[in-house]
């Protein structure tokens, strides 16, 4: 078992808190930097929509895991920011510009839909972004003019410095650099004050207010960083299907990033990676053993939803944590070998219950 | 001069009047009390001050400015800090981003500085560090430092409520009930901070408080309210003995 033996207040806000996680993360990079050169074309090419997924992962868990604001409007964000790149790039603009434009339009969106719903939380938010969503929806369907509408839209092959990353290797390239920025990114966010005013706020409004935080500042700030996140997601996603077509930004994907969020484990970083590992993956694994279920339940429609969501239930009774709690759990089991307890992972319950202002 | 005053102060909800045109003034360096029944509308005035509810009517001076209408998040800037009756700490961060939070109103970060987490985030976060490092000395929470405060027990948390008001460096400080929920040595721990808060930092407290024992060990000055309305006010053995207090507590005398 490692033990940190601590000297300086800098090692406290190091990204890395030993050389044990810089070589493991170092060989975790190392190796998927040298994977297409071993996997087929297909699997880089789900491998890339990983990390796509969890691009817009973070960007969620930003908002629902640390600042405790529900979305279910996610998809809508990854849909402006796949039509702005989309739309841009057939106007001739470079890529190198799309994409981060596509990230800040997008932000600018998630403000926009933040500020009028400061007041909400829970339920009445989740329904706000789910309508938000549903609106996004129908105007990429009906504004043909610039969304083509139900015809589609072919998006055009994008170019970095006169390269064409068109295929599935070039698409996972660039999304495994905007991952590793995002996550910087957001880790360097949540080491910083605005960080912390975002859990305060999940945590407690009414002391997050006391203590000089600006509610509405702070909730609408989440909201454009977690969309801009999404929204650069969004842009790859458009190079990963080609085609853009109005109903493939449907509710049902806004669920599958919240369950992204809560399978992965909410409040962790490394939750949202794991979350979108699970969500693009688990179809592959139905494909795979569809035909070799009994009972026919293979050629059951909808199995793939009713997974999801039977996961989802799965996981908020039995592992809040997610899939990192699953991960911490592991990791304490071997260090603490052969030591481990019943009571080591018992839930903490306290019932000393606050009496909230409202 | 007084440091903080309260002028004709009232709120009203619905048809009921929790605080009615209740005056008072707090001198710096003093340790101020104010004691009633429940409903009395003690934690009210609170709330008032900290400008979670907005006054009827009535006045709210700090260090000669009125703040009566100034938004709820800038009071902290002003340097008046507050504890809550029930613990609103935040739960699932450790007693290090507890105190941390405390910092905020000090932090000058920009964003897009702290995208990037550039030198000057790093150097303002170490400078926080000291001064919440400062605050754990003081309180003697080393060993607490990066627990979860979920999983804390229940004194360590009001202690830890404390220290996070205390980080940031008040001038006034409001302590809602502190010794609600913590048996006799704690109390008696929290009556010695009280002090040294009074004495060594130089802070001045308002406190609403049940424990008379408390109130007598610490208080300068003690205001008895009832139904909103200010019963009797001056030091603490004079408001005890006050007729109108005893009889807020104990009833009124039957007349034979």
């Amino acid at each position: 078992m490692r033990h940190l033996f601590r000297t300086d207040y800098r090692q406290d806000i190091a990204l890395w808190r030993h050389n044990g996680d810089r070589f493991w993360y170092g060989l975790l990079v190392l190796s998927v930097l040298v994977a297409p050169a071993v996997l087929g074309e297909f699997y880089i090419g789900e491998l890339g929509a990983v990390f796509i997924f969890a691009i817009a992962g973070v960007g969620l868990m930003l908002l629902v895991g640390y600042t405790g604001l529900i979305s279910l409007g996610h998809a809508a964000f990854l849909g402006i920011g796949a039509y702005t790149n989309a739309v841009l790039l057939a106007q001739g603009v470079p890529f190198l510009v799309t994409l981060p434009v596509a990230g800040l339009f997008t932000a600018l969106c998630g403000a926009a839909i933040g500020r009028p719903t400061l007041r909400m939380s829970g339920l009445y938010l989740a329904i706000a972004t789910l309508a938000f969503g549903s609106i996004v929806g129908t105007v990429f369907q009906k504004w043909t003019a610039v969304t083509g509408g139900f015809d589609g839209f072919a998006v055009p092959a994008p170019y970095v410095f006169g390269i064409s990353i068109d295929g599935a290797t070039g698409i996972y390239y660039v999304s495994l650099a905007v991952l590793v920025l995002v996550l910087f990114v957001a880790a360097n966010l949540l080491r910083s004050p605005t960080g912390r005013a975002l859990v305060a706020i999940r945590d407690s409004e009414v002391s997050a207010q006391s203590m000089g935080i600006h509610l509405a500042r702070y909730k609408t700030l989440a909201f454009a960083i977690s969309a801009g996140m999404t929204g650069l997601a969004g842009a790859l996603f458009a190079h990963y299907v080609r085609y853009l077509a109005p109903d493939a930004f449907d509710v049902l994907l806004s669920v599958q990033f919240v369950t992204i969020v809560f399978v992965g484990g909410l409040g962790s970083l490394r939750g949202a990676v794991l979350g979108a590992m699970f969500v693009r993956l688990l179809p592959q694994f139905i494909a795979v053993v569809r035909d070799d279920l009994p009972f026919g339940i293979g050629r059951l429609p909808g199995l793939e939803p009713s997974l999801f969501g039977l996961t989802l239930v799965l996981v908020i009774l039995f592992q809040p944590g997610g899939l990192n709690g699953m991960w911490l759990k592991t990791k304490q089991w071997f260090q603490a070998f052969p030591f481990k307890r019943q009571a080591s992972f018992r839930r903490q319950k306290t019932y000393a219950r606050s009496e909230r202002l409202r | 001069m007084s440091l903080f005053q309260a002028r004709d102060l009232s709120v009203r909800f619905g048809g009921i009047r929790a605080v009615d045109a209740v005056s008072f003034d707090v001198h710096q360096g003093e340790v101020f009390s104010i004691i009633g029944p429940n409903g009395a509308g003690k934690t009210t005035i609170f709330n008032l001050i900290s400008r979670i509810y907005n006054a009827t009517s009535g006045k709210l001076f700090f260090e000669g400015k009125e703040f009566t209408r100034t938004p709820a998040w800038q009071i902290a800037g002003l340097g008046i800090a507050r504890t809550f009756q029930n613990i609103e700490l935040f739960p699932n961060a450790t007693l290090l981003q507890n105190l941390l939070i405390g910092r905020h109103c000090h932090s000058r970060a920009v964003f897009i500085a702290e995208l990037g987490f550039l030198p000057s985030v790093r150097k303002a976060e170490l400078r926080h560090r000291e001064k919440v490092e400062d605050v754990i000395a003081f309180l003697g929470l080393e060993r607490y430092r990066d627990s979860l405060i979920a999983n804390l027990p229940y004194g360590v948390r009001k202690v830890v409520e404390l220290g996070r008001a205390l980080c940031i460096e008040p001038k006034l400080l409001l302590l809602d009930e502190p010794s609600s929920g913590l048996n006799v040595e704690e109390t008696e721990g929290m009556g010695f901070w009280i002090d040294d808060i009074k004495k060594d930092l130089g802070i001045t407290v308002i406190m609403v408080e049940h424990d008379m024992s408390l109130v007598n060990q610490v208080s300068d000055r003690v205001m008895a309210l009832n139904y909103g309305k200010v019963l009797a006010m001056g030091t603490p053995q004079a408001v005890q003995s006050h007729p109108e207090v005893v009889k807020a507590y104990l009833g009124a005398e039957v007349d034979a």
